[in-house]
This record gives structure tokens, sequence and C-alpha cells, in this order.
């Protein structure tokens, strides 16, 4: 089950496309990975999400409805260009966003309570924007972002701006809100985030698609027939036709290679003869960093 | 629409409860009149700080000594020899004055000393001795002073003004010029600094980005109106409070001076009255002038100008600060909105005032860009109803356009980021879809 099904999604600009027919589902209750570089359109796609602007062409479907402005409510934004009102305190500031998002007075109050008391805030609440460490500001813009209990939670380079403590506290707070029920889409450039917590992934690339699945189908679908063996003793290499070898190094008197095979058997079978002792031997799956790099090499060139 | 009432109610409360907004909202009004009382009491003592002066006259002509009244501040003393060394030698005395001669209608003098006189000092020294000149000749002529006295007869006017059913009111050219004056003054100054409040507020939401987050749960053309709305409140609880403030500091000053304030049903009774044509001084005639004038009906026509000039301008002052990334870059937009604002004023100040019912009077109150300045600084004098009805009208109308356009501007504007738009630029945004 889907909580977002992107349908044919185009956006055009006076002097470029930012959204070429993209279509992918969001899964309901799964943290989803939304990646791409700079100016792939990711930020055009969230907005249309988010309703701040329409989609040209194509339709966006949310929990089996067509969007509309009643979805909003059921929606947490954290932008990636943070913002809150320097001069008004953090009560005040969570208040005034809370009513924004139809929640009563007493709601309200209690859900920011509980919230800024789990992020050790409580100190801060009477304290302006301006007078919070950067830290502290993210983590209200977190609390902003959450606090009227969405469905469905939108978060752009949520990790910016905190420390490694902070981060793993957003970290297990983004794992807590999937396992309460929340349906997370994750745009980041950190692709060791990436990895470490989204389940599911699509990549943009140019305002096109290039590829979408689990993170393992992702990465595993770039796999190119790379293997990687640490031995110790001397390999005969006269005797090894079958393989084509891509690097050979010796650290601390272990040997290691890359290579690849040339037959279709990829069989560790053809060692079997050489004087080594293996230590490991493992094939190569590219990492998101490495598949974000190769699906968007375009760029770069 | 809730939304828009958080939003105004968030503008509203973020800037009443400043301590700059209090302490503004008090002060002024004493800043104000503490600023003009200053201006009256130095022109009415003119000499203030002017030292005292000691100077000798040498009269060959011995026509002048005990003739010459001492000036204010000014010491004649007349001496049979006195010379340019011992004005040198003396600390006590100023300057020395010459009397050369006397040639027709004409008096020579010199002054000689180490400071030069001012302006009023050389005034006054030239009274004091054609005063003398004067009385000789009238003697000459045998006339006497008091003939001359009796040629002086003082000619008032008392202006009384009737409406259609016959009532007359008693009107005042000067105070409704002052009058007229000082409101298009306020609605100049109410729209200016409320429509920078509202630019302001545009380029903070603008450049802290907490424009993505607010749009994302509420429609832009909402969060503009929220802010107008909020700061147009905000201008309304100040002059309220003014309003407020100058009643009791009008009390409390008439308390202090024992001047008996009439009130207004007192003076319509009297202004209907032929004997209000009894009434003699100026101040008189002019307290009964300003009460004799529809103070309510003046000031339900300044507010609504005074909304109506800032919804008009606010929403252009919002729609410019939504394609600008920094104050810094307003400037360009700023003038075009400014120079009419500038213009009416000036109009208002000198053709309108001179001429209040002149075609170029009319027609500037009934343009909407200039309507708000213009027609306020008519209403003292009355314009006829038929041409308020249509300005307000007209000017209603062009708000409403105004602020479809701002709201176009603004939606576009605002999630635009580092780009220095210009006008052709903006034109094209009226014509974005979402």
């Amino acid at each position: 089950m889907s909580i977002l099904q992107i349908q044919e999604v185009s956006k055009f600009y006076a002097n470029h496309t930012a959204l070429d027919k993209v279509s992918f589902d969001v899964p309901k209750g799964k943290i989803f990975g939304l990646l791409g570089p700079n100016g792939a359109g990711k930020t055009s796609l969230i907005r249309i999400i988010n309703q701040i602007t329409g989609p040209d062409k194509g339709q966006i479907m949310f929990n089996g409805e067509l969007l509309n402005k009643e979805h909003i409510k059921s929606i947490g934004y954290l932008p990636e260009e943070r913002g809150l009102y320097k001069k008004m305190n953090v009560y005040d500031q969570l208040i005034y966003f809370a009513k924004l998002r139809g929640m009563s007075a007493s709601d309200a109050k209690i859900t920011i309570n509980s919230w800024l008391e789990k992020f050790e805030a409580t100190s801060w609440k009477k304290k302006k924007i301006e007078e919070l460490s950067k830290g502290m500001q993210q983590k209200i813009q977190f609390i902003v972002t959450v606090m009227h209990n969405p469905k469905f939670i939108i978060l752009d380079e949520p990790f910016t701006g905190f420390d490694p403590k902070n981060t793993q506290l957003i970290k297990d707070e983004i794992v807590r809100l999937k396992n309460d029920g929340a349906s997370i889409m994750l745009s980041t450039h950190r692709m060791e985030s990436v990895e470490a917590i989204c389940e599911e992934v699509v990549l943009i690339n140019e305002a096109k698609l290039v590829i979408q699945g689990s993170v393992s189908s992702v990465r595993n679908s770039l796999k190119d027939n790379t293997y990687e063996l640490k031995f110790a003793g001397l390999l005969d290499t006269n005797n090894l036709a079958n393989i084509n070898i891509k690097q050979q190094e010796e650290i601390d008197g272990i040997n290691r290679l890359v290579f690849s095979y040339n037959d279709d058997k990829h069989s560790i079978q053809i060692f079997n003869n050489q004087p080594i002792e293996i230590k490991e031997y493992r094939e190569i799956i590219p990492s998101m960093q490495d598949v974000f790099l190769t699906l968007t090499a375009s760029n770069y060139e | 629409m809730n939304n828009i009432w958080i939003i105004t109610s968030r503008e509203y409360l973020s800037r009443v409860k400043k301590k700059s907004f209090i302490i503004m909202t008090l002060l002024a009004p004493l800043l104000i009149a503490g600023f003009y009382g200053g201006i009256g009491w130095m022109a009415m003592n003119e000499n203030v700080g002017s030292t005292e002066k000691t100077i000798v006259v040498l009269d060959p002509t011995n026509s002048f000594k005990h003739e010459i009244e001492n000036p204010e501040k000014l010491n004649f003393i007349f001496k049979e020899d006195f010379s340019v060394q011992d004005l040198g030698n003396s600390d006590s005395i100023n300057g020395l004055l010459e009397v050369k001669g006397i040639i027709g209608n004409k008096l020579e003098l010199t002054y000689q000393s180490r400071e030069n006189l001012s302006v009023s000092e050389n005034d006054k020294i030239q009274d004091a001795f054609r005063a003398k000149l004067k009385r000789d000749k009238l003697e000459q002529l045998g006339i006497s002073q008091s003939s001359i006295d009796s040629l002086n007869s003082r000619v008032s006017i008392k202006e009384f003004k009737i409406d259609n059913d016959g009532n007359i009111t008693s009107s005042n050219i000067g105070i409704n010029t002052m009058l007229g004056m000082a409101l298009a003054v306020l609605i100049y100054f109410f729209i200016f600094l409320y429509g920078v409040q509202v630019m302001k507020g545009v380029i903070e939401e603008k450049t802290n980005r907490i424009v993505e987050l607010i749009v994302s749960t509420v429609k832009p053309f909402q969060l503009m109106m929220g802010k107008v709305i909020g700061i147009a409140a905000v201008g309304l609880t100040q002059i309220g409070i003014w309003v407020l403030l100058s009643g009791f500091l009008m009390t409390i000053i008439s308390l202090f001076f024992g001047i008996e304030m009439l009130n207004t049903s007192e003076m319509q009774e009297l202004s209907n009255n032929p004997a209000v044509a009894q009434m003699d001084s100026f101040q008189e005639q002019a307290i009964a002038a300003f009460f004799g004038l529809p103070l309510l009906k003046i000031f339900g026509t300044f507010l609504f100008y005074f909304i109506g000039g800032y919804l008009l301008y606010g929403g252009l002052f919002a729609a410019i600060g939504s394609a600008v990334d920094s104050e810094t870059d307003t400037q360009q937009f700023m003038l075009p909105v400014t120079l009419p604002l500038v213009f009416s004023m000036m109009i208002a100040f000198s053709v309108v005032i001179n001429d209040p019912n002149g075609t170029l009077a009319v027609w500037l109150s009934l343009i909407p860009i200039s309507s708000p300045i213009v027609m306020m600084a008519r209403i003292p004098f009355d314009p006829d109803p038929m041409q308020v009805v249509l300005s307000m009208t007209i000017l209603v109308l062009t708000i409403l356009g105004t602020i479809w356009l701002a709201g176009k501007i603004y939606r576009t504007g605002i999630l635009m980021y580092g780009k220095k738009p210009s006008y052709k630029e903006l034109a094209k945004w009226l014509f974005y879809k979402n």
C-alpha cells in the first residue's frame, strides 16, 4: 500500500524542465529516500507535494485520494532552508504553527510540552529563536515539522547543523515516528544515512527518474562483477587466465586483489590450486555513494 | 479565513507587544507636543540666548539724546567723546555707533565693533532711530500721534457656513487650512510608516526562509492579507491610543491653564446664535470654528482614507518585499511607489490648500493614488459629498485590483531566491500559473 503515488508529474519553468514525467510510489510506514544531485528537481517535487505549487502535467494521489488542500494537515514538512521567526520566542512560535495546522489550543500545549521535554528544551520556552544555537534551532524546526502528528513527513536534509550526538537523536526520532505508523520521505545528500535508515529509494537526475527500489536491490542492480580476495602467500598469476585483475596491493602482509571474472561461472574454485591461504572473499556491491555517483555522472562531466 | 485570522493576530501581537511600540506610542505625542511647543516658545522669545549689548552713541547733531528708546537687549549710552581706541580698551562697551548726518530722508549711521550686529539687532537700531525721525516729521506736518492712531482701522471677517438646511455654523479659513494640512501629513506618514512595515515583514519572512514552511500550510495570499490586516490593526491601535492620550492631555492642559473648553453641543448652540458674532478675539473664534466643524465626520473620513490609502500602498509594498532578497535591493521599486505619495503631499500643501474646491484639487481627490492625501486636505473645507462618495468608491475598487495584482507578484516572488528581478520579470509573474 502506498501513501503517495506520483503519476507522470511534469513541471516546466520558463527556461527549463524541472520534472519530466516522473512516476513512483512512496510506500506506507517506511522510510523512503528521495535522492538526486542539486538541481535535479527534488525541491520542485517536494513543493508540488506540499501544494506550494501545482504540477503542469500529471497528478498525485495521497492515501488513495487525489491530493488536495485537506491533506495539508496530514503532511509535515522540514524544508531544506530552515526558517523561524527570529524575534519570536520558542513557545509562541510553536503555538503559532500548531494553530496554522489546525490544532486546538489544548492539544497544541500538551504536544509541544512533551516534545520540548523529549529534546531537553523546556528551559528554552521563553527564549527568542535568535538566542538559540544552530542545533537548538534545528530541534525546534523539527518539532514544528512533526508536532501535528502527520501521517506523511517530508524531511529535506534533516541532519545538517547537528553534531553527531544530535544527529543520532534525530535519526532515532525518525525511526520512532516510522514505528508509530508515519511514512517518511527523506531527501538527503548523505548517502551513508540513506544506507543506514532508508528502506526504499528513488533517484532523480536532470528532471527524470533514474532508478527506484529497495536500497539493496538498487545497490545490487549496479553490481559489475567485481570481487575482492584477501589472502596470504604468493599468487601465481600465470594460472589465472580467467580473471581480469583491477587492483593488487599488500597491507600488513595480507595481499588484496580486486578483480572480475572473464567467464560466467564466477567461481572461487579457480583459486583452489593456488599456494595461498584465503582470508576473505566477497563480491563488491556498490555503496549508495557509488550508485549515486555512477547514475548522476552525466551531471559532472 | 481562519488562517488569515491566525496570521493577523500574530502580526498584530508580535508588534504591539514590542517595547519599541509601547514606548513610541506613548512618547510620540509628547515628542510632537514638545517639538511644536519648543518651536513656539522660541519664536515667542526670540531673544533667548542673545546677550545684552551696550553701545556708545556719538551724536554731533545732538538730535537723538533722550529721544531714543532703548530697544530690548540693547543699551544706548550717549557720549560727547569716545574713540575707537576707547572701545578697544573697554570690556563693557560692545560697539560704537556714530551719527554721520541726515541728508533729506536719509539718516546715515556707522557702527564699529569687534562683533557684527545680528539681523534683529540691526533692525532694532534702525527702528529706534526711524521712530524718532517719524515723530519729527509728523510734528513738522502738524499731525498728532492720536490722529495717526485713529487712521489705523481694524478689519476682521467672521465667516459662517450655511448648509442646505439653512443651518449656520461659524467657519474659519485658518483653522480649516491648518486642519487640512495636518490631516494630509498624518495620512502621508501613516501610509509610509505602516507600508514600510509590511515590506520589512515580508522581507524578514523571505530572508529567514519561513515562507516556505508557512506557504506549505496557508495560501500565499492569506499570508499577505494576514500581514497587511495585522499591521493595519497595529496602526489603528496606535491612532486610538493617540486620540485618547491627546484628549487626556488637552483636558489636563485646559485644567492647568484654566481655559474653559467649550463642548461641541454648547458650541453648536452658540454658533447657531447670532450672538456668536459678538465674539471678538481670534482665539475664541478659532475655537468656535474648530468645534463647529463636523469633527466626527472628519475623523470617520480620516479612518477610511487611512485604511484605504494604507491598503492601496500596503499591497504594493508587500509585492516589493516579495520581489527582492534584501532591504538594500528595494530602492529601484520603492521610487515609483513613493513618488505619487510625495507628489500628492506637495500638491496638497500648495494647490489644494489654496483652492480646495478647484479643478485640480477635485481631480486629484478622485484619482486613487493621490486621493487619500488630497481628499483629507480638502475635508475641512467641506467638499461636495458626491465627490467624497465617488472618491471612496474608486479607491475601494482600485484597492481590490491592486491587492489582486500584488498577490500575484507576491506568491511568485516569495519563493524566488537569488534573482534580482526587473520590471519585465515582475510583469511576467502576473501571468504565472500556480
